[in-house]
C-alpha cells in the first residue's frame, strides 16, 4: 500500500516536471516561461519529496521533506518575481498577439520606481470633498 | 511493480532535463536561461527524491534542501544583476 501511494506521487511528480519543461520549451513568451516552470515545476518537486515522506514514514525524514517543500513554495514566487522583473526592466520583448501591457510607458528608467496609473489621480482627486 | 515507478519516474525526469537543456542553449535572452536554470534545479531535487527512495540513504535530503536554497541565491543574483548591471554609471 505504501509502496503503490509512493509510485502514484513519484510518476505524478514526474509526470508535472516534464508538463514544466513542455511548457518552458514551447511557450512564446518569458512571461508565460516562468508561469509554467514555477507553478508546475514546484509542483512536481514538491509531489516527489512527498512520495519520499509517505515512503519512510520516518520523523526526522518527514520534517526535513516538509522543509524542502516550505522552502520551494517560500522561494520559487520570490525569485519568479525577480526574474520577471528584470527582464521586463531589460527589455525582453513580449509575445506579438498580448493584448495588453499596463506597465507600458509607467517604469521611470533612471529612479526604478513605478508610476501610479492616470485612472487612480483622477478617482483620488474626485474623492477630495469626503476627506 | 515498484521498480518499474522509479524507472518511469527517471525516464520522465530525463525528458525534462533534456528540454531544459534545449531551452538553455537555445534561449533568446539571459532571463530565458536564469529560467531554464531555475527549473534544472528543481529538476534535480526531483532527481535526488528518486534516488533517497531507491536506495535508501535518507542523507541526501539535506543535499536537496541546500540545493534550493543555492539556486534561489543564485536566481535572485542574477536578477539584481540585471537589473542594476546596465546602470551603473548613474551612480
Amino acid at each position: 500500500m505504501i509502496e503503490l501511494l509512493t509510485a502514484l506521487f513519484l510518476v505524478s511528480g514526474a509526470a508535472f516536471m516534464v508538463v514544466a519543461a513542455l511548457g518552458l520549451v514551447r511557450m512564446p513568451d518569458l512571461p508565460m516561461r516562468l508561469h509554467a516552470t514555477t507553478k508546475a515545476g514546484v509542483l512536481g518537486a514538491g509531489l516527489m519529496m512527498v512520495g519520499v515522506a509517505v515512503y519512510f514514514g520516518d520523523g526526522g525524514v518527514t520534517t526535513r521533506a516538509v522543509a524542502v517543500i516550505g522552502f520551494l513554495l517560500l522561494t520559487a514566487p520570490v525569485a519568479a518575481h525577480a526574474i520577471g522583473r528584470a527582464g521586463y526592466f531589460v527589455g525582453v520583448p513580449l509575445w506579438e498577439h498580448t493584448r495588453a501591457d499596463e506597465l507600458k510607458g509607467r517604469y521611470d528608467d533612471k529612479t526604478h520606481t513605478l508610476a501610479s496609473p492616470p485612472e487612480m489621480n483622477e478617482s483620488s482627486s474626485d474623492d477630495e470633498p469626503r476627506r | 511493480m515498484f521498480e518499474i515507478a522509479i524507472i518511469v519516474a527517471n525516464v520522465l525526469l530525463s525528458i525534462s532535463l533534456v528540454l531544459g537543456f534545449w531551452r538553455l542553449y537555445l534561449g533568446p535572452t539571459l532571463p530565458d536561461r536564469v529560467v531554464a536554470l531555475e527549473l534544472i534545479a528543481s529538476l534535480t531535487i526531483g532527481f535526488i527524491a528518486v534516488y533517497v527512495i531507491a536506495s535508501g540513504r535518507t542523507p541526501f535530503i539535506d543535499v536537496a534542501m541546500v540545493l534550493a536554497l543555492t539556486a534561489f541565491l543564485a536566481a535572485v543574483g542574477f536578477a539584481r544583476y540585471l537589473e542594476k548591471g546596465g546602470h551603473r554609471e548613474d551612480d
